[in-house]
């Protein structure tokens, strides 16, 4: 069993939803994001997912945008990611995920990157822009290698599609809760409920859902709802962003997630919805 | 051989749908319903009306009698999409498009532009089928081409000036998509050239091949023969694609795209991307792209803003690793010379982008046999150029007097 699907054993045991954190690797400086992500996982989060910045991102708001071209300007490269990950891997638990675009790692070459995860401790890869129809090389290739391919869903995805998605994912399914790109929004989608019970009657993988979550109180709702897991990104990089430096950045990020983390957990403590699995 | 793309879109290794799972209804939506609406008789009528009494086609092909005489070679003849309503052949695709999205009950249309030359023939085609219309353009775009930003506005379209990146075209296409992500199911993308993810490069190219199509007709009748060489610029790859693609399959008939070389492929300042690019996966699709050792996309540049693309249509990669197209480079200066050659010679100021594949022509004609046909596709005029030419010519000069 892979370090993803282990950590989604043991919550199911404790009962919790899992806490995903997303920061752009390099922004504004690998060591920055390396002291990001050892207090994140100290702070509560369950899983860590490492953005790889690309030049081009277009399923990203601006403030990742932002984290990207900051990242990019200080001379980030996938390489260096993973040897990130290598550094980190000793030092925390919980799964690290890879997420970024599909050129730079189609510039790597399948085979190659799928041996460099593996080898450097890397547990799952995101890609928004590689679906499984264009991704089957490089996601079986990270299979083949314990690398879990998460796939993502979409509002619009098709009932027919979901299927193909949940079972061809690895590690879990990550929803995409808004029509549209990543960012804070004031506001969940207003059939997020509906469509969160109906995608876990539905999937067999633990399902996440992401995109425009980024309060303690968005989180517990949408824990509430049976979800399995909930993604934070833009909502901490733009902590990262607004700090003055590198401790200051490690402080508020690690209040954040422990706020998120709490946040998340009071869902269990309602029994105001019986019909969830909590 | 065919050119033709597999179910998934794809042209041999070229094409495909990388895209967020977010898009993926909305191109299988457009794949059904191009699919029911393209051959429908209603529309082809309406489409064929609009081209001939609105945009003013056939456009003639017209025999460059000075400048075959001049270069002592071949036959030349002018493809004149410049004279096209809005100046360029760029018209064929939108009003295709823009009627296409009436026909599916699309209220809103967004397009990408680079220099403004799409934005406002989309802006164009949105004014007379009474769509709404919202342009994204780079903010180092905005403000090189003022003019083409107020002729939009003026045409009733709402521009917006996009702050990322490197501020250009493909920033301009990456914010597009991002309205399009967020608002799918009311908004048509327009996308302006070959590119994008499938089904894009095949529904322009079938709304450009109109260009060869006429071609065909036009030298058959003046020649009594199919021609032997045609050529075109190659930025996005629109304009060669629609000329090429009624020939494909004749392969008596050379086809050369003409690629921006900017200050020079070595430099790394260019538009180059078949000759000097690689295969790398961008903007919706793979094919030939500035692309760095990290996979990170580098800004194109070129002299005409219209070549100024870092990708270029998923079928010219596959037509070039065939062997069946060839491509070439021009830069700046050759451009801009024949962008003063043919003004002079047939009277005809052409674009900077179509003067490109003048260039070449200047090169290659006087290599031929008296008998051979040369195409040339004279994808737009100039008059857009005219006043950057001018100050381009006037820094010449003042570098020359020193």
């Amino acid at each position: 069993m892979g370090r993803i699907a282990e950590r989604f054993a043991l919550l199911r045991e404790r009962g919790e939803p899992a806490l995903v954190t997303f920061i752009t690797a390099g922004d504004p400086d690998l060591e920055t994001s390396e002291a990001l992500v050892l207090c994140m996982a100290q702070a509560g989060a369950d899983l860590i997912e490492i953005g790889v910045p690309f030049s081009d991102p277009i399923a990203e708001g601006p403030t990742i945008q932002r984290a990207s071209e900051r990242a990019l300007a200080g001379g980030t490269s996938l390489r260096k990611i993973l040897a990130l990950v290598e550094r980190l891997r000793p030092r925390v638990e919980v799964p690290l995920l890879l997420m970024g675009y599909a050129n730079p790692l189609h510039a790597m070459g399948p085979r190659p990157f799928a041996e460099a995860a593996a080898r450097v401790g890397v547990d799952g890869i995101i890609i928004p822009d590689l679906p499984p129809e264009e991704g089957e090389p490089f996601y079986d290739a990270c299979r083949e290698r314990g690398v879990d391919p998460v796939l993502l869903a979409a509002p619009t995805t098709t009932p027919e599609r979901l299927r193909l998605l949940a079972e061809r994912t690895r590690g879990f399914l990550y929803y995409v809760s808004l029509q549209g790109v990543t960012g804070a929004r004031d506001a969940l989608a207003s059939d997020l409920e509906q469509k969160v019970r109906s995608l876990k009657a539905l999937a067999d993988v633990p399902v996440c859902v992401g995109f425009g979550i980024a309060t303690p109180e968005q989180a517990e709702r949408v824990g509430r709802w049976g979800a399995d897991g909930v993604v934070v990104g833009s909502a901490l990089v733009s902590v990262v962003a607004a700090a003055r430096d590198r401790d200051e950045a490690v402080d508020v990020v690690a209040q954040r997630v422990a706020e998120l983390k709490a946040g998340l957990l009071r869902c269990l403590a309602s029994d105001a919805h019986p019909g969830t699995e909590r | 051989m065919k050119s033709e793309p597999d179910a998934r879109g794809m042209f041999g290794e070229f094409g495909g749908r990388y895209v967020p799972e977010m898009l993926v209804a909305a191109l299988d939506e457009l794949v059904a319903e191009s699919a029911r609406i393209l051959p429908s008789e209603a529309f082809r009528q309406e489409l064929a009306a609009l081209l001939t009494h609105y945009a003013g086609r056939p456009t003639p092909l017209t025999h460059a009698a000075r400048m075959s005489e001049q270069l002592g070679g071949a036959k030349i003849y002018l493809k004149r999409e410049d004279l096209a309503h809005t100046g360029a052949h760029k018209i064929n695709n939108v009003l295709g498009q823009v009627l296409l999205a009436r026909h599916m009950g699309k209220a809103r249309v967004i397009a990408e532009t680079g220099a403004g030359q799409h934005g406002c023939a989309t802006a164009t085609a949105c004014a007379l089928l009474g769509l709404e219309c919202e342009v994204y353009m780079g903010a180092e775009d905005v403000r090189r081409q003022a003019l083409n930003v107020f002729r939009m506005e003026l045409l009733g379209a709402q521009v917006h000036s996009v702050s990322h990146g490197s501020r250009t075209l493909k920033d301009a296409i990456n914010e597009a998509m991002r309205d399009w992500v967020t608002n799918v199911e009311h908004t048509y993308y327009c996308v302006g050239s070959v590119m994008g993810p499938h089904p894009y490069p095949t529904l322009v190219r079938d709304f450009q091949r109109v260009i060869g199509l006429e071609t065909r007709q036009q030298i058959q009748r003046a020649e009594g023969r199919e021609p032997d060489v045609l050529m075109a610029c190659v930025g996005g790859g629109s304009n060669a694609i629609g000329l090429f693609h009624p020939f494909i399959e004749d392969e008596r008939v050379r086809l050369i795209g003409v690629e921006p070389g900017g200050e020079g492929v070595g430099s790394g300042r260019h538009g180059a991307t078949l000759s000097a690019g690689v295969p790398a996966i961008f903007h919706g699709k793979r094919t030939y792209v500035l692309s760095d050792d990290d996979g990170q996309i580098f800004p194109a540049h070129s002299i005409s803003a219209g070549l100024d693309y870092p990708g270029v249509g998923p079928e010219h990669a596959f037509l070039k690793d065939s062997g069946r197209a060839e491509y070439v480079v021009i830069d700046d200066d050759e451009a801009l010379a024949a962008f003063v050659y043919l003004s002079q010679t047939e009277g005809i100021i052409p674009a900077l982008e179509s003067a490109h594949a003048v260039a070449h022509a200047r090169k290659l004609a006087p290599t031929l046999p008296r008998d051979t046909l040369l195409v040339i596709n004279l994808s737009g005029r100039g008059d857009k150029d005219v006043s950057e030419v001018r100050d381009l010519l006037a820094a010449e000069g003042a570098e020359e007097s020193h």
